[in-house]
């Protein structure tokens, strides 16, 4: 039968090839329930995972919906390191978007070089906030993070649904549940004149990497590896470990803060009460894809971006529901975690009854 | 007065019933010293299985098995990922919860605003009819029922059971029972397969008797508000009661009171019970003695036989 | 004549990059106590698992009473009769005694009234347990007491104990020898793992000594002084036992503790109660004990991950430090190795220049503008290795690719290059093998020769004399007045480790 024997050491091979056998073991894993739905399997996971990518714009689109993710995705690469275990990217996105929004809402003369900067100190400040209040239960409560960060994702969903269809509805809007769309101002500039490409694209690859860089390099990264992987040595290192939570939680709530700023300005214009597309959660998948490391979670945010488009196109092309995109990032999730036994562990062969030579006969 | 009082009562332990049947099946889990957070994803998966069961098919012990089977199979994944391939269990659970959502959406699409068959309650001639006694304690459908004896069964059973003896060792001290000899690999996998039968079914209370039809992320939460009252409970079955008494109290007192027209905005009245949740996590979490007592010390250690 | 009761005959066991057991041949006769000798890491471990059913064997051949067996597991091995007391216990702390020993019993009819054998065969056996009592609240000595009269409660032929006095008062050893008599008088052979040879030899009538995976030997102790054992077992000319050391002159007294107080932050933990002592620079306090006395809380309150109430509780250099964290303590001089190498005093998954950063960052200077100073650092753990012959490939090395004694090498060095005030050391060779052991004793030594205040706080009695100017024990979280060491006698300290307040003032013979 197939053993795993523990190697004794870190497979580098492997830590870069998981995500790669998973990939292709989702593809089959999807091609078969897309059969089994009577879809042929070929033709459904080439319009879901290629297609997207040949479409017009389609490389434009698909750096339009990573940025968002990849920007999550290294906050949540430093948290997760130091085992701050912030699920509640979701609700930070969202108190992200309520503060940036909000501001361009209430400046709706302001001029552009004024108003955009402050939005994205405003999506900062407003995730962060969000997210510090998690910090705050866990170092002075003791109140394990993941409940509360989780619960305070539905209660700012339920913030935003509250001043989407009362104080800050559009009195213009016929009585749907959205805000007034921004000003001009507020969108930021583009990068390209007429289309979608908002700063966020060049913010994410250099967050990327300044991440990588504090964490590789800096104390502050060392104190949160160390925090991650051995919580007694850091202790006697004498790294406070309440302040890294602080830190940790502030990141990772700022990133999402800052990625709901431009997903409401850049991409959507205004507030409505599905603001979120749930990229909360998947930014999870994001950071785990790429390896809890800052550099990793580019290709990672890249890959699962494409996974939304191809929902999409799945939708258009051959009429399926784009929940497909879920059970794709979940069942890529699962096999990830499989694939991650052979960085650690080497499968063997071996017969069931182990012969002791010159004994028991 | 009375009506209110005996609405009240019932509503909260309609509201209680998915949040101990979930929670009863994470308690003997934790209680190996495992930590399934997909708790959500199960209850999720066995809410559409339940519900498209029962309207494919009008049987509803079939749907139940569905929903059954479906919480063990996706927890099956759990146990495969985590304790044969040692995967984190943190992220595990996550994928649960995720894949669970994304699975019953796809599933479920076809479903939306669909009738379906839903459970009867109980009707004891004579008892049922009691005036307060009668809806209080006769009048449930029979999940609540099963909750309450599942809830008792489990007690009776960690306490008293040599299997529940070895259950509680293998959560104290892992090493120490597969030194002993124990199979803490397929004791954990058993557990685990428990929990998820638990938590299909709590999914299935809501789409079949509870509220009932199927809506995406219909359980809104309290697939997460189960593994707290776990942590409320500190691990002790009877805590779990009124935990889910508690909570399920909150969760029902907000729909009540916009039920009332109070100027309170809805979306308040929403939130209230994540923000209860929060509330209780807190005050609990404080007592840091008491938890550490009850705990099971293995909670979170990952178990490497050798040899 | 009876056939030997155990009989092993080419044992052979390989793990990845180890051969803990090379063509081991055993006999244990009935109603013999034979001794099991090594060193840390011969192999003696692996055995016993192998007997117990733990392991299988990669060769070699199992014969019980005269009939060879292949033994599947405990469970088998004990319905043949073999039971087995582990050095580190199988005891679950949140259940009681009673709930303890039923896990240890699989079938079912040996846990008929299970209570009331419990109280009869321990009572009987000079080792009496009360059935309801949690484990948690217990000491080491009794725990082991739960172990043992679990074994006897299947009426074992031949009892297992590996390293059973390495948790034990010195009177607590002698009750256990009478208890173990007992047994091998009344048919109960003793399989008796030790590396404690003056024991050995007033205990066992037959010796096997292993090194390195071999045997090596067949012997009979009484016959054979405690230099020769020990010179069979390392096979090496034994270097002339250490001279006492000489009284060192009288420094400053650079680690103060006045009246050090803390609530135990768990029910499981032990408070520590107004501890009070001074040590001086180059002297060597050594702080005896048995496991679960406190010192795992007085080396966090020494470190400072744990604050103390009162700032004055810890004095360094005249400094008030107890409202300090460990890197302000550092900033004073004080250098800690904590008891246990992986997870505390190292990262196992970092290299040795990681590691080394995690103490040494200040005093070394390893840190600008908050970035990290790569090649100073690599530099600091290439010292460390030079200066302390670590084995290992490099800084680069990941620190679980150590063995423990070059791990604690590297770990002992890294502090000591730091140029201590304050060096305070918990369990500084448990688990060590010989070459390692010396090394870091004469690292100790030097150390406080240089001046430095050092605090060595171990269960091992030899090492607290060998290294120690001075001896305090630590019970129940109270420290013992000092004693110089050539006042100490092993009875007296065994007396203190035991909770005896009173030790009686004629220095009986060490």
């Amino acid at each position: 039968m197939l053993s795993l024997q523990p190697r004794g050491y870190v497979s580098i091979l492997w830590s870069w090839g998981s995500p790669i056998l998973a990939l292709v073991l989702t593809a089959l894993i999807s091609g078969a329930i897309f059969r089994l739905m009577g879809r042929p399997p070929v033709l459904t996971v080439y319009t879901f995972l290629v297609s997207p990518l040949f479409a017009a714009d389609g490389l434009a689109a698909l750096a339009v919906k990573a940025a968002p993710l990849v920007m999550m995705g290294v906050g949540l690469s430093l948290a997760y390191r130091a085992n701050i275990w912030n699920i509640g990217t979701e609700g930070q996105f969202t108190l992200g978007a309520i503060a940036a929004g909000g501001l361009a809402l209430a400046l709706p003369d302001a001029p552009g070089w004024a108003l955009f900067p402050a939005m994205i100190a405003a999506g900062i400040v407003g995730g962060a906030l969000w997210a510090l209040v998690v910090a705050w239960l866990r170092t002075g409560f003791n109140a394990n993070e993941i409940l509360t960060s989780l619960m305070l994702t539905y209660v700012a969903q339920y913030l935003l649904v509250y001043l989407v269809t009362g104080p800050w509805r559009d009195p213009f809007g016929f009585g749907f549940p959205q805000t007034a769309m921004f000003s001009d101002a507020a969108a930021g500039s583009r990068l390209v004149e007429g289309s979608n490409l908002h700063l966020g694209l060049v913010l994410a690859p250099v967050i990327a990497a300044s991440a990588w860089l504090v964490l590789e390099k800096t104390v502050l990264g060392f104190q949160l590896q160390v925090l991650g992987e051995a919580p007694r040595a850091a202790r006697f290192a004498g790294f406070n470990e309440n302040r890294l939570i602080w830190l940790a939680m502030a990141i990772s709530g700022g990133l999402a803060g800052l990625a709901g700023m431009f997903e409401v300005t850049g991409t959507q214009g205004q507030l409505t009460t599905t603001s979120s597309p749930g990229y909360g959660f998947t930014a999870i998948i994001v950071a785990f894809l790429g390896r809890l490391n800052p550099l990793g979670v580019v290709p990672a945010g890249l890959l699962l971006a494409l996974t939304y488009l191809g929902g999409d196109a799945a939708q258009i092309d051959l009429g399926m529901s784009n929940a497909i995109t879920g059970i794709f990032q979940g069942i890529l999730l699962f096999c990830l975690l499989g694939a991650d036994v052979l960085i650690l562990h080497q499968p063997r062969w071996r017969p069931r009854h182990v012969k002791v030579p010159g004994a028991g006969t | 007065m009375t009506t209110i009082l005996v609405n009240l009562l019932v509503s909260v332990m309609a509201a209680a019933t998915p949040l101990l049947l979930a929670a009863v099946g994470e308690l003997v889990v934790e209680r190996v010293a495992v930590l399934n957070l997909g708790v959500e994803g199960m209850m999720l998966v066995g809410a559409i299985a339940g519900f498209a069961t029962a309207h494919e098919t009008g049987n509803l012990v079939l749907a139940l098995c569905a929903s059954l089977a479906a919480g063990m199979l996706l927890s099956s994944v759990f146990a495969l990922l985590t304790l044969t391939l040692q995967a984190n269990q943190t992220a595990t659970g996550l994928a649960l919860t995720i894949f669970g959502r994304g699975f019953s959406a796809l599933v479920g699409a076809g479903y939306v605003g669909i009738a379906a068959p839903t459970l009867p309650h109980l009707h004891i001639p004579a008892l049922s009819d009691l005036p307060v006694l009668g809806p209080v304690l006769f009048g449930y459908d029979p999940l609540v029922y099963l909750a309450l004896a599942s809830l008792a069964a489990v007690a009776w059973f960690l306490a008293r059971t040599h299997a529940g003896l070895i259950m509680r060792a293998v959560g104290d001290q892992h090493d120490a029972a597969h030194v002993l000899g124990y199979k803490v690999i397929r004791i954990r996998y058993l557990a685990v397969l428990f929990g998820g039968a638990m938590a299909g079914i709590a999914g299935a209370y809501m789409s079949l008797a509870y509220t009932p039809l199927w809506a995406q992320d219909m359980i809104a939460g309290r697939g997460w508000v189960a593994l707290a009252l776990v942590t409320f409970a500190a691990w002790r079955p009877f805590w779990l009661l009124i935990g889910a008494w508690l909570f399920g109290g909150i969760m029902y007192l907000s729909l009540y009171v916009q039920g009332l027209g109070v100027p309170v905005p809805s979306a308040f009245l929403s939130a209230l019970p994540y923000i209860g949740t929060i509330v209780v996590l807190v005050l609990i979490s404080r007592d840091r003695r008491r938890i550490a007592l009850h705990r099971p010390a293995m909670l979170g250690r990952a178990f490497n036989p050798t040899g | 004549m009876d056939p030997p009761l155990l009989q092993l005959a080419g044992i052979t066991k390989q793990f990845p990059g180890c051969l803990a057991n090379d063509d081991v041949d055993l006999t244990v006769e009935r109603n013999q106590i034979h001794a099991l000798l090594g060193e840390n890491g011969a192999g003696k471990s692996t055995l016993v698992k192998i007997i117990y059913g733990v392991m299988r064997p990669d060769a070699g051949a199992i014969i019980w009473q005269g009939e060879r067996v292949a033994i599947q597991n405990p469970a088998h091995a004990r319905r043949l009769g073999i039971g087995m007391v582990f050095q580190h216990f199988s005891l679950f702390e949140a259940l009681t005694i009673a709930e303890n020993i039923a896990l240890g019993l699989n079938d079912a009819k040996d846990r008929v009234g299970l209570y009331g054998r419990i109280v009869e065969v321990s009572t009987s056996y000079g080792l009496p347990v009360d059935p309801d009592k949690r484990v948690h609240d217990l000491s080491v000595g009794e725990r082991q007491r739960i172990e043992i009269v679990r074994c006897l409660l299947q009426n074992p032929k031949l009892l297992i104990m590996d390293e059973p006095t390495s948790v034990l008062t010195p009177q607590e050893v002698l009750l256990l020898f009478a208890t173990l008599r007992r047994l091998a008088a009344e048919g109960c052979s003793i399989l008796y793992i030790s590396h404690k040879l003056e024991e050995v030899r007033a205990l066992c009538q037959a010796a096997t000594v292993m090194r390195l995976g071999r045997v090596v030997a067949h012997c009979t102790p009484s016959e054979k002084t405690a230099r020769e054992l020990a010179s069979i077992m390392i096979s090496a000319e034994l270097k002339p036992a250490g001279e006492r050391r000489a009284a060192p002159a009288a420094g400053k007294p650079r680690l103060v503790l006045d009246r050090l107080s803390l609530r135990a932050n768990s029910e499981f933990g032990t408070s520590l109660q107004s501890i009070s002592v001074s040590v001086a620079g180059g002297e060597i306090l050594g702080i005896a004990g048995v496991a679960g006395n406190g010192q795992g809380e007085l080396m966090a309150a020494l470190s400072g991950e744990t604050l103390a109430g009162r700032p004055e509780m810890v004095i360094v250099d005249k400094v008030p430090a107890g409202h300090m964290g460990p890197h302000e303590r550092r900033r004073l001089g004080g250098c800690f190795v904590p008891e246990e190498r992986n997870g505390h005093g190292a990262v196992t998954t970092m290299s040795l220049a990681q590691n080394g950063f995690l103490s040494a960052h200040l005093r070394a200077a390893l840190v600008r503008l908050g970035v990290i100073d790569q090649r100073r650092t690599r530099a600091f753990a290439d010292s460390v290795i030079r200066r302390f012959d670590v084995r290992t490939t490099g800084a680069a090395a990941v620190a679980q690719s150590l063995s423990g004694g070059n791990l604690q090498k590297f770990l002992v060095g890294r502090e000591v290059l730091l140029d201590p005030a304050v060096l305070v050391i918990s369990q500084p060779t448990w688990g060590l093998d010989a070459g390692a052991a010396l090394a870091i004793h004469e690292a100790i030594v030097a150390l406080s020769a240089s001046g430095a205040a050092v605090v060595v706080i171990s269960q091992d009695l030899d090492e607290i004399f060998l290294l120690s100017d001075r001896i305090a024990v630590i019970a129940a979280g109270r420290l013992s007045e000092p004693i110089p060491v050539r006042d100490a006698s092993l009875e007296r300290v065994g007396l203190l480790m035991g909770g005896v307040a009173a030790a009686p003032t004629d220095p009986v013979h060490a």
